[in-house]
């Protein structure tokens, strides 16, 4: 099966360790795996700071670079549901490109299945707190939120549920977001914050060693909060669901001296499986 | 001290004169500035905790009640349709909720708007020589400034249900829709009830103060010319209004006054009297948690010897039913399920937003009226959706933010520094050599410069959050060196 990997902006620029996670997780799990050199964005940024226009360009690139046949696979769940809401608007093209757009672990769990997931056999000993981004829950429906009297699933647990080793915390706020909001995080930084610091109290207090995501950006907002709040030596660590299905969540630490795991020069090759 | 689903509010500021107090924070233009007010607010740690918590923990409330019916999300969809089918012909449900209601005896009144409204409260009144009015919590009444309206005029309105009058006592206006003084401490109500109701002082244990509050009202309501409630539901078919309290205070002043005046927004009908109890079980779960709220009165036509007014208010409802984007919003029945879940209202209170109605619902309710002044609510929201997921009659509240928010910036109501920095970010991200130039810039500035400047660089991001460690590449750097073109 082939596959288009889409790399947000910020996580192509930022984070580039949790988008080689995921293009080793695809690639072990036996797809072929592009990421096409052509659109960078969605667009999703001034659009939801009301600048929807200013956005559009971005999104009619997105269409136009992923408009040929095969699964779109974003790696941020807030982005995906960007492209699912909104390409749709810019005629036949958009409206494809949206339907085939999934978020990843949507897309592993959907598409891929958990017995091959599984297969991939990772294993991690850690006491986790799982952070799904609001977009991917309430907007993709990864999760069923906690407002909401429906059969109880969680795509993203699913997952994480075949690492060996894994355990889960339990959140006394399962699914309260994080404060990250995009520009809401610098336009109404007091509130943010408070969410951000209420996030990490939650995840403590719960008992985890590390906490997991499913977006990068919550993870950029709830790291610089911890380490502003901590230090780096305090700080607990953050993982992406996809450095955790790669293995690599061991090597992405915390510590000053193991941040070099994340230097990408370092990063090991591993060619594709199966 | 709470009182689901109150009448109509939202659409008209009041013109009500307010204490002295430090928010809602204003900018230079007159427009709230709901960052510096929440920043005001989240500067007391221990208290957003402690507001944050009591919000909580009526969601957590709600939760539990909802789920006891197994059939709530079906419900929630009925509730929906219901109210989008009724709105889809308002006009003519109130032209047939009229005719009913006339044939009962009860004298109905149109109001165009919040002026309107006042005056035909007064003229009640004034015909009778009215002084005293009791009045049981409206939001609409809020919405219409009417308390400062009649005191004007030498009326003296009494709020009764317990919560509206801590605050009227306090000279504030509710900092909440169904819990109006849920921003108040129980000490902070015991030195009010001291200051004014002569209650002993330090007295604060919540039975005690209910008790005084109780005998002070006790003799507003025996004293009272008129009682004027809000309305939940008013029934086209029947031509009667149903008001839900937790207190029996709407009872108890609409069974001794001769006079009953109901303040109801036009989009409270519902077509028939079958559709009541889809709202019913919806409302007070959603509210408090609760099952029901403790009454549930209906009024169907006046006791003998008694007048029953009822005032159909539009103050800006038609102009919101016609917007294609946001009229499902009136679909509300103020249930504030989406004030309790709101992770920002919850860390920075009701009066941050400076609106009769605060919380997600009242930032898409209120901008219709004027969207300079209310342009900062638009904002105040990551858009998680918690609000649309625990709504009982389906607003889309967080797609309605978003579609403000696209209206507020094409009316240039959003700094010009932030319109000019979204359109330069949205001609950048369309370009990936743009965007790799910025990562280059960004990834450099991160390695080069001591934490301290770049924290500062990075303006408000920065304040509180230390800035990502710098990868030495972009991804794309690494993929064109590993995964070379075949």
């Amino acid at each position: 099966m082939r596959v288009a990997l889409f790399v947000p902006c910020f996580v192509d620029q930022l984070a580039p360790a949790a988008a080689i996670a995921a293009l080793e997780v695809l690639e072990r799990l036996g797809l072929e795996v592009e990421v096409p050199d052509g659109a960078p964005c969605c667009g999703q940024p001034p659009a939801n700071a009301g600048f929807a226009t200013a956005g559009e360009p971005a999104l009619r690139a997105f269409v136009e670079t992923f408009a040929t046949g095969r699964h779109v696979v974003v790696l941020s769940g807030s982005c995906a549901l960007h492209v699912r809401a909104h390409a749709g608007a810019l005629g036949a093209d958009g409206r494809r490109v949206a339907e085939r757009t999934m978020e990843f672990c949507a897309f592993l769990h959907d598409v891929v299945g958990l017995e091959r997931v599984a297969a991939l056999n990772v294993a991690l000993e850690a006491r986790v707190a799982l952070h799904i981004g609001c977009h991917a829950l309430r907007g993709l429906g990864l999760a069923t939120p906690t407002e909401r009297m429906l059969p109880a699933h969680n795509v993203v647990r699913s997952l994480l549920e075949t690492v060996r080793g894994l355990s889960f915390a339990t959140l006394d706020r399962a699914d309260e977001c994080c404060g990250f909001g995009g520009s809401f995080s610098v336009g109404e930084e007091a509130v943010s914050t408070r969410m951000g610091r209420d996030r990490w109290r939650d995840v403590r207090e719960a008992g985890a060693s590390a906490l997991i995501s499913t977006d990068v950006s919550c993870l950029m907002h709830l790291r610089g909060i911890d380490r502003g709040d901590r230090g780096d030596g305090g700080a607990m660590p953050v993982w992406h669901v996809a450095e955790v299905l790669a293995g690599r969540a061991a090597l992405v630490a915390s510590t000053p001296a193991e941040v070099a795991a994340r230097d990408v020069s370092r990063a090991t090759d591993s060619p594709g499986g199966a | 001290m709470t009182r689901p689903g109150d009448a109509a509010g939202g659409l008209v500021e009041p013109s009500r004169e307010r204490a002295q107090r430090p928010l809602p924070v204003l900018d230079a233009h007159g427009a709230i500035d709901h960052a510096a007010g929440a920043a005001a607010f989240t500067a007391d740690e221990a208290r957003t905790g402690w507001h944050d918590g009591a919000l909580w923990f009526v969601r957590e409330k709600r939760d539990r009640a909802a789920a006891m019916v197994p059939e709530w999300e079906a419900l929630r969809e009925l509730a929906s349709s219901i109210k989008t089918h009724t709105l889809s012909r308002l006009d003519e449900y109130l032209v047939e909720f009229e005719r009913a209601a006339t044939a009962r005896g009860i004298v109905v009144h149109w109001a165009r708007d919040a002026g309107e409204h006042n005056r035909i409260v007064h003229g009640i009144l004034a015909a009778r020589g009215a002084r005293r009015l009791v009045k049981s919590k409206s939001m609409l009444t809020e919405e219409c400034g009417l308390n400062v309206y009649l005191a004007a005029r030498g009326v003296e309105v009494i709020d009764t249900d317990l919560g509206e009058r801590i605050v009227q006592l306090r000279g504030e206006p509710p900092s909440h829709i169904v819990m109006p003084a849920i921003h108040l401490k129980k000490e902070e109500i015991g030195a009010t009830f001291h200051a004014l109701l002569g209650t002993p002082a330090g007295l604060a244990d919540p039975d005690a103060l209910t008790a005084a509050a109780r005998v002070h009202l006790r003799e507003r309501f025996l004293s009272a010319d008129a009682a004027l409630t809000g309305v939940n539901f008013g029934i086209a078919e029947t031509g009667g209004i149903v008001v839900c309290t937790n207190e029996g205070n709407a009872d108890l002043g609409t069974a001794l006054a001769p006079v009953h005046i109901a303040s109801m927004g036009i989009e409270k009908l519902i077509p028939r009297a079958r559709d009541l109890g889809v709202f019913l079980r919806l409302l007070a779960r959603s509210a408090t948690g609760q099952a029901s709220t403790v009454y549930a009165s209906h009024m169907h036509a006046p006791r003998p010897g008694q007048a029953l007014h009822v005032v159909l208010v539009d103050n800006g409802r038609s102009q919101q039913l016609g917007r294609a984007d946001f009229w499902g919003s009136l679909k509300c029945i103020r249930c504030a399920a989406c004030l309790n879940t709101c992770p920002v209202y919850r860390r920075s209170g009701g009066y941050s937003y400076g609106a009769t109605v605060s919380g997600p619902i009242g930032s898409v309710l209120t901008p219709g009226l004027d969207l300079h002044k209310y342009a900062a609510l638009l904002f105040a929201s990551t858009l998680c959706g918690s609000c649309t997921a625990v709504c009982p009659v389906k607003v889309d509240l967080d797609a309605q933010l978003y579609k403000w928010r696209q209206q507020v910036t094409a009316a240039g109501y959003v700094p010009a520094s932030k319109a000019w920095l979204m359109r330069r970010l949205g001609t950048v991200l369309a370009d990936r050599e743009l965007v790799q130039l910025a990562g280059t810039v960004a990834r450099t500035a991160l390695r080069l410069l001591p934490a301290r400047i770049a924290r500062r660089l990075a303006g408000a991001w920065g304040r509180t959050r230390a800035l990502p460690e710098a990868p030495t590449g972009s991804f794309r750097d690494w993929y064109r060196t590993h995964r070379p073109p075949r």
